[in-house]
């Protein structure tokens, strides 16, 4: 198992590898990352505030003396856990839709997709935006916010997938042996769409990330105490005259968060023929 | 054959374009009502949280009945309809003013912010798109697309940052803060609005490059294209003669759904440099909860961007050389 990954890795373009290395790092952090920390992420640790990089704190102190790298190393976890599971939450949704619609025939599909296409010409900040005021922002609620907002898109691709999937013959033959609908759409057409809906996956995590840290950073996402990456650029943002560290490190985590994935998903691309 | 067979094709592409205007209209009034049913889900309501917890059950109910909301939900959606057709989305319940005043001061600095952003970001994306198609598998195509591919999913607090550290804290050049009045001269204002519109322009050049290049790239892959090479004509012009005039009406569309990112740009972009459009208003109405302001926000930005599909399509319908020549 471990070998043949290793294989694969190694045949990956090199821009692929650099992003597979930023998103195993970004995991790696989001899971071991509070144990790391060299100090509590609430404890005011250092005398002066903007600190620039030293022995006790390596990338400086943030806006009331606390430790930078405790807070990035515990708001990557929100960052990466709350769009992880956002959105493999909107993933699995719009792929049920879809495979719903697929074998549901046009009274189901219809409506659904037009509902689905209504939701897609909202633009999806302004979307999340909507939704945020009108039901406020918890941990659990951003992540339903920001699953509802990338259903419709996920909804598309998955549904153009098995619409096609379904008119092959081998689900045609399954159909005529008198399988029912579950079984066409789990067994027959799920098993050949989910290499493109990985990719999706990646991509609607990207999307995630951006707009839950572009939440955060207006204020209106992860509240404090709790701060994810986007909440740490917010808090600092006194410390952008001076160009201090504490505002620049959460954003330079996000971007290579979010350009590994994208850099990786590239290079899966172009491996395919 | 050509005169008759040209005049209906002109007309199907007429017909095509009717219906997805028509389709367009159809969207945009279930995404009103979309955005109207969300509003309500509000928990508790508008009078409730208006008045504070200390308000009496008289005041409440007074309130409710003075903003309508003892009225049942599809009455009130039609008069709020109504009144965003014509002009009067309803009272801005924070700064008790008509939301079509409020909007009304804002709105024209977003048209113009954007309008410029687009000015600076075509030229640059076209450039980099046709220059990296050109090169296509060479160094600085694949340079160009890591870059582009990166730039896509920075986000754009990250942009604004790196603009503030470098032109403002380190070379001192742009103010870091968007001062724009009314009656400012045109050169004050491109030195206050410099860096919103040039984060802006970033953000949308790399999404444009990239469709511009998949554009081009599509029209290189014709057989038209092939015969032109064999038959020796140079790379350049095989590139502005050739390609490029069938290629317009795909990078228009490319340019229509690319510029859709200025949307979502905006209200990152205009908050931090604290530019007073519409998107940062949209942001405070958020904050205040004030549902009136922040329906009409809404409805205003997904206007444009079905406006901006409106226009892909379009383009795509009257560039179908099927449709045209049939």
């Amino acid at each position: 198992m471990t070998a043949s990954s290793l294989r694969w890795a190694k045949a990956l373009p090199l821009s692929a590898k650099v992003g597979l290395a930023f998103v195993l790092f970004w995991l790696a952090i989001a899971i071991f990352g509070p144990m790391l920390a060299p100090y509590p992420v609430g404890a005011f640790v250092a005398y002066d505030v903007f600190d620039g990089m030293s022995a006790q704190h390596w990338l400086g102190s943030d806006y009331l003396g606390r430790d930078v790298l405790s807070r990035l190393l515990s708001g990557a976890r929100y960052t990466v856990g709350l769009a992880a599971a956002a959105a493999m939450l909107a993933s699995a949704t719009g792929t049920a839709l879809a495979l719903t619609a697929a074998v549901g025939g046009a009274g189901v599909d219809e409506p659904l997709s037009r509902f689905m296409d209504t939701l897609i010409s909202i633009p999806s900040k302004i979307f999340s935006l909507v939704l945020v005021a009108a039901f406020g922002s918890s941990l659990a609620l951003l992540l339903l916010i920001a699953a509802v907002t990338y259903v419709p898109g996920n909804y598309r691709i998955a549904r153009a997938l098995a619409v096609n999937l379904a008119q092959m013959d081998y689900v045609q033959v399954a159909r005529a042996r008198g399988e029912g609908r579950f079984h066409l759409a789990l067994r027959e057409i799920l098993p050949n769409m989910i290499h493109p809906l990985l990719a999706d996956f990646g991509l609607r995590f990207v999307f995630i990330v951006l707009l839950l840290s572009g939440l955060s950073f207006l204020g209106l996402g992860v509240q404090p105490p709790d701060a994810d990456l986007g909440s740490l650029v917010r808090e600092n943002i006194s410390g952008l005259g001076e160009g201090a560290l504490a505002i620049l490190m959460p954003a330079i985590a996000i971007a290579t968060l979010t350009v590994g994935v994208n850099l990786l998903i590239d290079g899966l691309k172009g491996k395919r023929p | 054959m050509a005169g008759g067979s040209s005049t209906s094709g002109a007309r199907a592409a007429l017909m095509l374009t009717a219906k997805r205007f028509a389709s367009s209209l159809l969207t945009l009034f279930l995404v009103s009502v979309v955005v109207f049913t969300i509003a309500q889900l509000l928990p508790g309501d508008a009078a409730q949280e208006a008045l504070g917890q200390s308000a009496t059950a008289e005041q409440v109910a007074a309130l409710r009945h003075e903003m309508g909301l003892d009225r049942p939900a599809p009455e009130r959606y039609a008069s709020w309809l109504g009144g965003m057709v014509s002009g009067d989305p309803g009272q801005s319940m924070v700064a008790n003013l008509p939301v079509s005043e409020v909007i009304s001061s804002r709105l024209p600095n977003s048209l113009l912010l954007a309008a410029l952003s687009a000015l600076v970001a075509v030229p640059v994306a076209l450039a980099i798109g046709i220059g990296s198609a050109m090169n296509r598998g060479g160094r600085l195509d694949r340079a160009l697309n890591i870059a582009t591919l990166s730039m896509v999913a920075v986000p754009e607090f990250l942009v604004a940052t790196l603009a503030v550290l470098i032109f403002s804290v380190k070379l001192r050049w742009l103010p870091s803060i968007a001062l724009v009045a009314d009656d400012m001269s045109w050169g004050d204002y491109l030195r206050g609005a410099a860096m919103p519109i040039l984060c802006l322009a970033v953000v949308v050049i790399a999404q444009m490059a990239r469709m511009t290049r998949a554009a081009v790239i599509d029209q290189m892959d014709r057989p038209y294209v092939e015969m032109a090479v064999l038959k020796g004509v140079p790379p350049v012009r095989v590139v502005l003669r050739h390609i490029m005039p069938n290629a317009v009406a795909p990078i228009v569309n490319a340019m229509a759904l690319s510029l859709s990112y200025l949307l979502g740009g905006a209200i990152i972009v205009e908050t931090i440099f604290n530019y007073p459009g519409l998107a940062s208003l949209m942001v405070n109405a958020v904050t205040s909860r004030d549902m009136p302001l922040l329906q009409a926000c809404a409805m205003i930005f997904c206007a444009a961007y079905l406006i901006l599909m409106l226009i892909a399509d379009v383009t795509a319908i009257l560039a179908n050389p099927r449709l045209r020549a049939q």
